[in-house]
């Protein structure tokens, strides 16, 4: 029997975190909903098993994402990941292979060159040292990048790293002992003995050449041990918690498991995969404009962790949902933070015990619910049946040119339309749902929708991304809901209206709302091509900017607002366009605003090139006297 | 027409004594942004409840100054926060957490007497 005291505190971490894992998953799995178990149980036997095992290979060890991203951040991340898995996984076939005995416990494989001093000499034996060596120093190597990435995080190419705890800081520094401690502890035992490949041999027979490496060898095996035994018993509540529960995570997510809009499981586990790499911190522009650093999403996850009053940073926030496109772990991070937002979020919360290492359900914190309506002034209204609804919403109805060239545009196309909110409707409901206000907000939902169903259209056209997005997804409607764009580009497509192309060279500002917040990313691009010269900016879709003007912050003031502004048009208008396009009045007016360049709406553009036919416009409802069209411009 | 007879009206003096301005306080503290109010009352002409009710933050803004609570804690409600006031604002008010945080004031009841 091969034993040393020094193996204890390895054996007792390994044993405490393999239970710990297994107990926390049950728990989670206990707290799913019905659905959402049936859904994990149908994936367990499905083919969203094997798609997480190729995703947490991929992710999870490779660091695919954010290899593709920053390349040293990756290298970092991989080097240290995969580099520790393939150091078990060869560590144990080695164990299992040259060992005395075939299935070995864990800590005979991670202490092999402890217990066999003399493996290693010749043939295969060597080779195969050389690769663990060689393991062994690409994980070092990972481990000098993070070390100077906690000093000096541009070394990784990163403006920002994130602040730790002291539980934290307690593990890091474990984390950071355990590898050098492994070699010096494999060198000393390779000097002593005459044995080792390149790294372990080399520097086992320098430093034997002037120190007892005998005597040397042992205490730091025990400084390896223990640096693996403390990780293990930290490694709960500490951001180290990512490691079992990504993959957790990777599963129920193939398995079609979602957010939603209430704290549950998969949102629990959701914020213990987050690894704190700080991609969201880098890529958000509170940061990189307006200087505002506490409030990124690592730091909402942690806050969420760790029992942190999160309401001030749940707030702060564009809603941009830039840090959702980059999160290498795939955390829906936006519909996280409007979880933290609602006011009745109380009703299913979990809350830290026994120091943090478990999370408890607590009871519910009914909300008292006001029985009389703050909005009982809306009026009744009662539309007149048409096939085509035009909602111009508030935005909109501040920038009057675009609701003017919407006008335009629609009496052109001859459809049977409406204009909804002609002389001011109710708002859409998705600012009083940004800041938290639900059931505030599901009463102007219920107007609304009762004037939309009232006037029997089929098409709902709404010149607001904002509003676009809240119809889409939080309205129970029987009509399709167009962004402008969209409708504009069924106009061009299907030969309704006739425009002329203008001679002037535009950049598109995709919408927060419209494109990552809806996926409207091409129609507002195919009709810009369409009508004028298109150009691209280095911020396009997936990484288009805030302009800083969005509604979903309640916490910064006009001067932050400006400087995020200042910052995107700058980076937009690097090419010198003629017009800075956008299709959401709130990006026009912000930007309009900051910038000198010419700053318009998708509809104002089209309305430019458009063709008035004679004939239709005698067809449509209002008929514009030339002295008006004239006006419009 | 108002009937005409002989009562008495009610006191329109501002009693800063009696009246309760610790809503004022709890905003002027979570947003500083508030003291800068003119009372020009581009908020209440750009605003989308005012434009169907009697409904104005101008008042609003200056009754929460006063401390007269007793006519903003129903009124505040009718806010939709679409945010048009904070875009129009001449003096850069984030008036839109200006109506947040009052509605919140008013929420947390008798920690500030209301």
């Amino acid at each position: 029997m091969q034993f040393d005291p020094f193996v204890i505190p390895f054996n007792i971490g390994l044993n405490f975190i393999l239970i710990y894992s297994v107990v926390r998953c049950i728990r989670w799995f206990r707290e799913l909903s019905k659905p959402d178990k049936l859904r994990l149980q149908r994936g367990f036997f499905g083919l969203a098993f094997a798609q997480s095992l190729k995703e947490i290979f991929f992710e999870s060890l490779l660091h695919r994402k954010i290899l593709k991203t920053n390349l040293r951040l990756g290298y970092m991340h991989m080097s240290l990941a995969f580099g520790w898995f393939l150091l078990i996984l060869f560590g144990t076939i080695e164990a299992d292979v040259f060992g005395t005995r075939h299935l070995n416990a864990p800590y005979k494989a991670i202490f092999f060159r402890f217990f066999n001093p003399e493996h290693g000499r010749m043939g295969v034996e060597a080779l195969y040292g050389f690769l663990m060596d060689f393991i062994l120093a690409v994980i070092l190597s990972g481990l000098l990048l993070a070390i100077l990435k906690r000093f000096y995080s541009r070394i990784v190419g990163m403006k920002k790293t994130t602040r730790l705890r002291p539980a934290d800081r307690i593990a890091l520094t474990a984390l950071w002992l355990i590898f050098p401690s492994r070699l010096l502890a494999e060198s000393f035992t390779s000097g002593a003995y005459g044995t080792g490949s390149f790294l372990t041999g080399t520097l086992g027979s320098w430093l034997a050449s002037f120190l007892p490496a005998q005597q040397m060898a042992y205490p730091f095996w025990w400084l390896y041990s223990l640096s693996l035994g403390t990780f293990f018993i930290l490694l709960p509540v500490t951001r180290y918690m990512h490691i079992p529960t990504e993959l957790f995570l990777i599963f129920m997510r193939n398995s079609g498991i979602r957010t939603g809009d209430k704290t549950g499981s998969f949102s629990e586990v959701e914020v213990f995969s987050c690894s704190s790499c700080g991609m969201c911190i880098d890529t958000c522009q509170l940061n990189n404009a307006a200087g505002i650093t506490n409030i990124q999403s690592a730091y909402l996850m942690k806050a969420i962790r760790n029992n942190d009053n999160a309401y001030d940073i749940a707030h702060n926030c564009l809603m941009c949902g830039r840090c959702d496109k980059v999160c290498p772990v795939g955390i829906e991070l936006s519909p996280i933070r409007m979880i933290q937002r609602r006011a009745g979020e109380n009703d299913m919360a979990f809350r830290n015990s026994y120091k943090g290492y478990l999370r408890s359900k607590q009871s519910a914190v009914q909300e008292k619910s006001g029985a009389s309506s703050a909005y009982d002034f809306l009026p009744e209204t009662a539309s007149e049946k048409v096939d085509v609804l035009y909602f111009a919403g508030c935005m909109t109805h501040l920038t009057p040119s675009i609701k003017n060239s919407m006008v335009r545009i629609l009496d052109a196309s001859g459809l049977n339309y409406i204009f909804l909110d002609e002389q001011g409707g109710a708002c859409c409901g998705r600012p009083l749902m940004l800041a938290g206000q639900d059931k505030e907000a599901r009463e102007l939902i219920n107007y609304n929708s009762q004037l939309i169903w009232k006037s029997g259209a089929r098409i709902l056209v709404t010149s607001c991304p904002i509003c676009y997005k809240v119809f889409r997804e939080s309205y129970y409607l029987d009509v399709e809901v167009l962004h402008h764009s969209q409708f504009i580009k069924n106009l061009i497509d299907e030969g309704v209206v006739k425009l002329n192309f203008l001679r002037k060279r535009v950049v598109y500002h995709t919408p927060c709302d419209l494109g990552r917040g809806s996926g409207v990313y091409n129609e507002p691009k195919e009709v810009l091509k369409h009508v004028s010269r298109l150009e691209k900016s280095s911020h396009e879709d997936d990484n288009s900017l805030c302009c800083g003007g969005s509604l979903a912050n309640l916490k910064i003031g006009s001067r932050q607002r400006k400087l995020i502004a200042r910052n995107a048009v700058s980076e937009l208008t690097k090419s010198a366009p003629d017009i800075l396009a956008t299709a959401c009045p709130l990006c026009k007016k912000t930007f309009a605003a900051v910038t000198e360049t010419r700053v318009a709406d998708l509809s104002e553009i089209v309305s430019e090139a458009l063709i008035v036919p004679s004939v239709r416009r005698s067809i449509s409802k209002k008929i514009f006297s030339a002295g008006e069209l004239a006006g419009i411009h | 027409m108002e009937k005409f007879g002989f009562t008495i009206t009610k006191g329109r003096q501002i009693d800063y004594e009696a009246n309760d301005r610790g809503v004022a306080g709890y905003i002027y503290e979570k947003e500083p942004s508030f003291r800068l109010c003119i009372e020009c009352g581009g908020c209440s002409a750009t605003c989308t409840t005012a434009n169907m009710t009697k409904f104005s933050l101008r008042e609003l803004n200056i009754l929460i100054k006063r401390g007269e609570n007793d006519q903003v804690r129903k009124s505040i409600q009718k806010c939709m926060l679409c945010g048009k006031c904070s875009l129009v604002c001449p003096r850069g008010v984030n008036t839109r957490n200006v109506v947040f945080l009052a509605r919140q004031a008013f929420q947390k009841n008798g920690q500030y007497a209301i």
